[in-house]
């Protein structure tokens, strides 16, 4: 693989809850189009491990190498990062005083209106001789950036069939659609890299199907997915890599064939006898 | 009885035939912008605070920050309103040498005072808000103030709407202190009119039942803008 295959670099990362060292020096890449499922006992650092990723949680040391920058380091403008990293939580987190299409359409319009209101200010300061460099023509306007982002919500509300619900306010969703238009919501970014923190978790059994059945999707169409599970079913049928944690270190790497049918540690063997 | 019907008569022959209406108009006019403007202030204030706070505590100058609410806070709560005007009308205005009408100054020591009380209530209401819509919209790539703005506030807003209204009845009721820098509220006003005739049973009276109303207007108010706010709930 190239180097330019590398979306994620983890580099030497430590997460420390005051005295209570949770990951201890992890070292990974996670490729493009890569579907690495992280497995583990509870308490073994699989979620702070996934939301150090994108510095939900501040690693204490090491570095996170994203888009060319350590987000880790505190100076970088992690939310221009978090923008390309989908993240969907165990208790999805939709805004509550948002409806379903708001909940989709807030980070576009908020940010697309963000960035066109520097680059006019970049524009103004250069036309100034304040700074250096181009005038960029401005070629969008407040309500264009409204009116794509609302396409592109109903295009992502239909794919999950959902559309019918795009004025209804989350509390009235069943949990399982809860979770599909968080996964939605978390794409109207276009992210790079989509991490997942326990998706199913908290569903009922028979909402679960449907929320694996378009991560499924996703991956076949080529997202790369950073998935914390205890679907094993869904780690052997879609995972490229399983990661598995114990006490705060990556115990086994391997493909889902080799890990499932071969487990070499003691630890993943005792593990997967209680699991499956 | 007789003697209480006459009362009423002279009472209300002062307040329609010899204009007394007008200054009731204007006191009831002073009561509620002074209670509103300082509500609206407060709010605002009370807001800043609140998110200043519950900031997390990592900067030197959120530390700093926050000591000074702390000091705000305290210094606002420790004293009587009646002793705020007092002090900023008599005391800081001369100092500073700023001319400013009475009916402002109220506004302004209301809000300044209210902001206080309301930092408190915002703050409880920010922590009464999940953790994970701060979360849900920092993974998007908003920022920690914009996640603030548009998601966390409004649902504390909504989550302390009830005690926000006790906050706006204490201050309509309060505003009965003001005329001690000389603003003409509505205790100003039925003072005047009893003075004329040294009959004060009915104007007092008169001026309790305007308290209620306009009390009970606002309870109502509060219940239709929660029943607005709460469209999002679960049924």
């Amino acid at each position: 693989m190239t180097e330019n295959n590398k979306l994620i670099e983890v580099r030497g990362l430590c997460k420390d809850f005051g005295d209570n060292k949770v990951l201890k020096d992890i070292n990974t890449d996670i490729m493009k189009g890569e579907k690495v499922v992280v497995i583990g006992p509870s308490g073994s650092g699989k979620s702070t491990f996934l939301r150090c990723l994108n510095c939900m949680e501040d690693p204490t040391a090491g570095a996170i190498i994203f888009g060319g920058e350590n987000i880790a380091d505190m100076s970088v403008d992690i939310n221009v990062h978090r923008q390309k990293m989908g993240m969907v939580f165990q208790h999805f987190n939709l805004f509550n005083n948002k409806t379903v299409i708001e909940n989709i359409m807030l980070a576009p319009i908020l940010i697309g209106k963000k960035n066109l209101k520097k680059q006019k200010k970049d524009n103004l300061l250069i036309k100034l001789h304040l700074k250096k460099g181009e005038v960029i023509p401005v070629t969008t306007s407040v309500s264009e950036i409204t009116a794509n982002a609302r396409e592109k919500a109903i295009e992502l509300l239909k794919r999950i069939g959902l559309e019918e619900k795009a004025d209804a306010y989350p509390s009235s969703l069943s949990g399982g659609q809860k979770q599909r238009v968080a996964i939605v919501r978390s794409l109207a970014m276009d992210p790079d890299v989509i991490l997942f923190d326990e998706p199913t978790s908290a569903l009922d059994p028979e909402m679960v199907g449907e929320v694996l059945e378009l991560m499924k999707d996703l991956a076949n169409q080529g997202m790369t997915m950073v998935v914390v599970t205890h679907e094993m079913g869904f780690a052997k049928e879609v995972g490229t890599r399983i990661i598995f944690m114990d006490e705060g270190r990556f115990v086994e790497e391997a493909t889902p064939e080799e890990f499932f049918a071969h487990p070499k540690s003691e630890r993943a063997i005792e593990f997967l006898s209680k699991v499956l | 009885m007789n003697g209480f019907s006459l009362k009423i008569e002279k009472f209300l022959e002062i307040l329609i035939e010899r204009g007394g209406y007008k200054e009731v108009l204007i006191g009831l006019q002073n009561t509620v912008l002074i209670a509103v403007a300082g509500l609206i202030i407060g709010t605002v204030i009370g807001t800043l605070i609140a998110a200043v706070r519950v900031l997390p505590k990592y900067s030197k100058i959120v530390k700093a920050l926050d000591g000074f609410c702390s000091f705000y806070v305290g210094l606002f709560r420790g004293t009587p309103m009646v002793v705020q005007l007092l002090v900023f009308y008599y005391v800081m205005l001369p100092l500073m040498g700023i001319r400013m009408s009475s009916v402002v100054v109220a506004i302004t020591v209301f809000g300044l005072n209210s902001g206080a009380y309301i930092s408190e209530i915002m703050r409880a209401g920010i922590l009464s808000v999940d953790p994970g819509q701060m979360e849900g919209a920092r993974s998007v790539g908003l920022s920690y103030t914009s996640a603030m703005m548009k998601i966390v506030i409004p649902q504390a807003i909504k989550n302390i709407l009830p005690t926000l209204g006790n906050e706006f009845i204490a201050l309509i009721k309060e505003t009965s202190v003001v005329s001690f820098v000389g603003a003409k509220d509505l205790y100003l006003a039925f003072q005047s009119i009893g003075s004329g005739t040294y009959e004060y049973m009915v104007p007092y009276l008169a001026m309790a039942i305007i308290y209620i109303v306009i009390v009970c207007l606002i309870t109502l108010g509060i219940k239709v803008m929660e029943r607005r706010l709460r469209k999002g709930d679960r049924k």
